[in-house]
């Protein structure tokens, strides 16, 4: 395992600039997970860093060594795809010995029958590996995809996705045990996915990415409670972080240039309505069982806040709103930070 | 708006039971999710009521009008199957007036009854428009509009939402919610999507291999589960099942769980010594550093506010939801304590709640 690093990594396709200036730096034993919706450049990054992308400008290096120029081949890196992709006429432990078999590697069978073993042991698919991979249910087949990288000792994995096209049973399943395996091997892992709740569970370290360009990178909880900017105050958190124009918010001490405030559904306090400045009405309820998402109308915004579901609340009724630790941002979305409390 | 009424409902295929025996009652106005796995019949339930499919037994009533038999063009009933699917090569006013030209309604009238429809939906500015501009929630608008021009008694939704991704669906699930509460049109909506379901229904049918298990609204499913599947099958992560053997006498404030006596609400119930279920949602899950029952953690699941704390203990794998604030260190071992107010008891060989106070009156399907 090793360290994997980009500096001021540039790619264009035609007229689009798919990658730009992005320098990040994946320590050895580290998940880091880019976080971006489609268009963002995360699939370019991992293929740049397979080789099977050039970049126009700016370098790669794996454990201090630069491969920007190497063919893919060489770079030991282990990929896995958002498709299981498996050899469909081979069994389980077929297909996990592929990669080991490649004549270039002459690793003897016995070798290679013990780390399929291990994989499989890891994976909890032992008693599967003499089945047809086509027999295998969904999650099982990605358990394989992802055991076929792991059979392998590569200085990172890249995984794009790999969890996209199972259940969302499953998904948390898969998550959890992902994690476990990573910090099992102490595996460098850099993972690319849209899904938030992905990026926050697993990654030690998230990069938010968009239109190309590393916005923010820092642990789960790093970037959730200390955004850098308004995009990606946004990103996390379900429901979504509010804002709201700073002109609204009469009487609270701001920072001068603030434009918009964010402030975090659980930072949104509601108590019974006495006549205070900053009143606002219920507007739908939503039930999920363990909690309320509230909506609220505050001067013609909509704001949404947590409630305890036997908590006595009901559309129409007024409520006074408290703001706990509210973000501030200027004109062009970037974070100011609070001077006045 | 119509009131729905179903009746003893029972549809086969062959020797297959898609339906067994469904029995309720949708009040004019009201939202009714019908929420089950694939293959539970909920889909057949509402393609019965549509028309679409003839009962095997039973009665479909609407507004009181018995229509099991009838037609399904001449139940006054709009079905929607997915809500962002527009003629593209139509404006928008064309796409929502369509079903009134294919009845051959006068162009006037026809002019009036989509203004109506659209500035119901605040969609008015749109009319002129191409359907391929629209943003999500203007198509949603736009097909529903479709849908009410008609007039039609109920609404009926087979999933609408299931083709989008999961940050949208719930956007759209709000949207979806809202126009609800302006035209507030008799819904059936049919999905296995949890979210969906509690997030809109005013009630909501949990449909398993052909059986209703519970009717209630949202909230009541979630607090009161009536069976184990229904526990199971709401709820994200599901509610933990600790299997233990012991007896029950009303009155009992405790149950003996294996060594210790774990805290419950007061039992209503008399039960032989037997396998029974011990149901603790996550976030009735709190560590308690002298607590009897010990885990080691297996993982920690960071999601901003909360986070899951999964662990392994004696008795199997639960996951506790709280707040992220919470230091945890994976593999470290700590006690665990449970919300004793909020526990479920089910009995393990049928899967149904055992009644205690916090249940009350909990129906069974």
């Amino acid at each position: 395992m090793a360290n994997v690093a980009l500096r001021n990594v540039n790619k264009r396709f035609g007229h689009v600039e798919a990658v730009r200036g992005l320098s990040l730096a994946i320590n050895h034993g580290e998940f880091v997970v880019l976080l971006g919706p489609s268009g963002a450049g995360k699939t370019t990054t991992l293929r740049l860093i397979t080789g099977l992308e050039r970049p126009d400008a700016g370098s790669i290096s794996i454990n201090g060594r630069d491969v920007t120029g190497d063919p893919p081949g060489s770079r030991d890196i282990a990929f896995v795809f958002q498709q299981y992709s498996l050899y469909p006429h081979l069994t389980v432990y077929d297909n996990l010995a592929f990669p080991l078999r490649s004549p270039a590697r002459r690793i003897p069978e016995t070798v290679i029958r013990k780390r399929v073993e291990q994989t499989a042991e890891l994976l909890q698919i032992a008693s599967k590996l003499g089945n047809r991979a086509t027999r295998l249910s969904g999650g099982e087949m990605q358990r394989v995809a992802i055991g076929r990288a792991l059979v392998r000792d590569p200085a990172i994995y890249l995984m794009d996705e790999p969890l996209s096209s199972l259940d969302a049973k499953l998904r948390a399943e898969l998550r959890l045990e992902l994690k476990r395996i990573q910090v099992e091997l102490g595996a460098t892992i850099l993972y690319v996915t849209h899904d938030q709740v992905e990026a926050m569970t697993m990654a030690s370290r998230i990069g938010v990415i968009k239109g190309g360009e590393l916005l923010q990178v820092g642990t789960p909880r790093e970037i959730y409670e200390n955004p850098g900017d308004r995009y990606v105050a946004g990103r996390l958190g379900t429901p979504q972080i509010n804002f709201l124009p700073a002109g609204l918010i009469p009487e609270v001490a701001m920072p001068a240039g603030t434009e918009t405030i964010g402030i975090r559904t659980e930072h949104l306090r509601i108590a019974k309505a006495n006549g205070g400045a900053i009143t606002g009405r219920v507007h739908r309820i939503e039930r999920l069982g363990d909690q309320n998402h509230v909506y609220l109308e505050y001067r013609g915004q909509t704001l949404v806040t947590l409630a305890d579901p036997h908590q006595p609340l009901e559309a129409g009724q007024d409520v006074e709103l408290q703001l706990v630790n509210p973000l501030y941002f200027d004109a062009a979305g970037r974070r100011l930070m609070a001077t006045v409390h | 708006m119509a009131q729905i009424r179903v009746e003893h409902l029972r549809k086969s295929f062959d020797r297959f039971t898609a339906v067994q025996d469904s029995n309720f009652t949708i009040e004019s106005g009201s939202f009714f999710a019908l929420l089950g796995p694939s293959g539970c019949g909920k889909t057949t339930t509402l393609r019965m009521i549509a028309g679409l499919e003839l009962p095997t037994g039973g009665r479909i009533l609407l507004d009181g009008e018995d229509v099991t038999f009838r037609r399904a063009a001449a139940r006054d009933i709009a079905f929607v199957f997915q809500l962002f699917a527009l003629y593209p090569h139509m404006d928008v006013e064309q796409n929502i007036g369509f079903p009134l030209k294919c009845q051959g309604m006068p162009r006037r009238e026809v002019r009036e009854r989509v203004g109506e429809t659209a500035r119901l939906l605040r969609i008015e500015h749109l009319l002129s428009g191409r359907t391929s501009k629209l943003s999500g929630g203007d198509r949603q608008r736009v097909a529903l509009g479709r849908a009410m021009v008609r007039r039609p008694k109920a609404f009926l939704m087979d999933e609408p939402l299931g083709a989008l991704d999961a940050e949208f669906r719930q956007l759209m699930c709000g949207e979806l919610r809202e126009l609800h509460d302006r035209i507030a049109a008799t819904t059936i909506y049919v999905t296995h999507d949890q979210h969906e379901a509690m997030s809109m229904a005013d009630h909501i049918a949990v449909m398993n291999t052909g059986r209703i298990e519970q009717i209630g609204s949202p909230q009541e499913i979630y607090d009161r589960p009536a069976s184990m599947f229904v526990a199971d099958f709401i709820g994200s992560p599901p509610m933990n099942f600790l299997r233990f053997e012991s007896g029950l006498q009303a009155g009992d404030r405790a149950v003996r769980f294996r060594d210790t006596s774990v805290p419950v609400p007061e039992i209503h119930e008399e039960r032989a010594a037997g396998p029974l279920v011990l149901g603790v949602r996550p976030e009735h899950v709190m560590f308690a550093d002298g607590a009897p029952m010990r885990g080691r953690v297996f993982g920690a699941e960071y999601l901003g506010t909360t986070q899951i704390v999964t662990v392994d203990t004696e008795q199997g794998r639960i996951k506790a939801r709280m707040s992220s604030r919470i230091p945890v260190q994976v593999g470290e071992t700590l006690g665990l304590a449970f919300r004793s107010e909020r526990l479920a008891l089910f009995d393990a060989q049928t899967g149904l709640a055992i009644q205690t106070a916090s249940y009350g009156g909990a129906s069974h399907g």
